[in-house]
């Protein structure tokens, strides 16, 4: 996407453009270990309606998947698949870290459990709370599109330098 | 059947066996010398007037701290009680922690049948943690054992696959003994803390 960060009127317009189709079709990937998912299914219901955010369609192959959607407790022992699952999604891909074990490792401080995955993988929203109201998951889901609009995939963090309009937004 | 009775029952037929005992708001305990466990439990499940054929849970306790420092008391300030009430009536209390042995192996029985139940305890020295399996009563017993085989490191005798059960292959220790540090990680990918 380099090639695109051009500052030519053609070239922004249709970063534009990417960025607006993007993040209208999040094909998320679910990967629910604990009771956190129990949110992520009442926020992913008809009540709720994702759909306005093209985040209806929950795909369960992460070939197919855009935003790996991390809800519930890592444990070491499933932290590797884990990585397996975000290694093979195809780029441009997201991941979010829903609740606080996945943001920090809550309050399991112990042998079992992974402080917070971002110690494995790069995180670009995370929403915390235990579990946290579908509200702060629309909020959360809200924040992600607007990273995806200004095309910032994993790793490749806007800047207050880079990205003065999202930062003052 | 009560509790005196089903304490009786095995203390009758096993007088070696049986080291200590006690019953507390009808749940009966027998305290059983590690080598007869295996004997003990075919009774308690063979036995007409006792037909253990369920067993509820097994698993162990380590008491290599018990005692050693204050219970950190979180209902000291709020009033709730902590002990039971004296008005309720002990008379034949908890005899404590094995003295020498470091853990216990818990069984919980059930009789489906009579519906009374039935706890087992036995104590496990440290050098010598191995206890006789009871996979060959109980199959349900796989598991139970697996997992306080991975959590405190007890070995069963006649276990038909004895590996760990929740922990990783090439996790080192066991996590639920008191010695193991509280602060040690063992991750298999990412950073150690």
């Amino acid at each position: 996407m380099n090639t695109l960060n051009d500052t030519s009127f053609l070239t922004s317009r249709l970063n534009e453009a990417i960025g607006w189709a993007r993040k209208y079709s999040i094909f998320q990937y679910p990967f629910v270990t604990a009771c956190c998912g129990m949110e992520y299914m009442a926020t992913a219901c008809s009540h709720y309606d994702i759909d306005r955010f093209g985040a209806g369609l929950p795909r369960f192959s992460p070939r197919q998947a855009d935003v790996l959607f991390v809800v519930g407790t890592i444990s070491h022992k499933i932290a590797p698949v884990l990585k397996r699952i975000h290694d093979q999604m195809a780029d441009p891909k997201w991941v979010v870290a829903f609740g606080v074990c996945t943001c920090t490792g809550g309050f399991y401080d112990n042998y079992a459990t992974v402080m917070g995955i971002d110690t494995i993988m790069p995180v670009d929203v995370y929403i915390p709370g235990c579990p946290p109201r579908p509200e702060m998951v629309l909020d959360g889901l809200m924040k992600l599109q607007d990273r995806i609009q200004a095309q910032h995939t994993t790793g490749n963090r806007p800047t207050r330098e880079t990205r003065p309009d999202i930062f003052n937004a | 059947m009560n509790t005196s009775l089903l304490i009786e029952s095995v203390r009758v037929r096993f007088p070696d066996a049986v080291s200590a005992s006690h019953a507390y708001r009808g749940d009966a305990t027998v305290v059983v010398v590690p080598k007869y466990v295996l004997e003990v439990a075919r009774f308690l499940k063979e036995d007409p007037a006792l037909q253990m054929n369920y067993l509820m849970d097994l698993t162990a306790v380590d008491y290599s701290t018990f005692g050693k420092r204050p219970a950190p008391a979180f209902f000291a300030s709020s009033g709730v009680a902590v002990r039971p009430s004296p008005e309720i009536p002990d008379e034949d209390p908890w005899p404590g922690p094995p003295d020498q042995s470091r853990f216990a192996l818990v069984y919980h029985f059930y009789s489906t049948t009579h519906k009374h139940r039935l706890r087992l305890v036995t104590p496990v020295d440290e050098a010598d943690a191995q206890v006789d399996s009871v996979t060959s009563l109980w199959p349900g017993a796989d598991w139970l054992e697996r997992e306080v085989w991975d959590m405190f490191g007890v070995d069963f005798r006649g276990h038909p696959d004895l590996k760990r059960i929740l922990m990783y292959e090439g996790f080192d220790g066991h996590p639920l003994r008191k010695d193991y540090p509280v602060n040690k990680r063992q991750p298999l990918i990412g950073p150690t803390n």
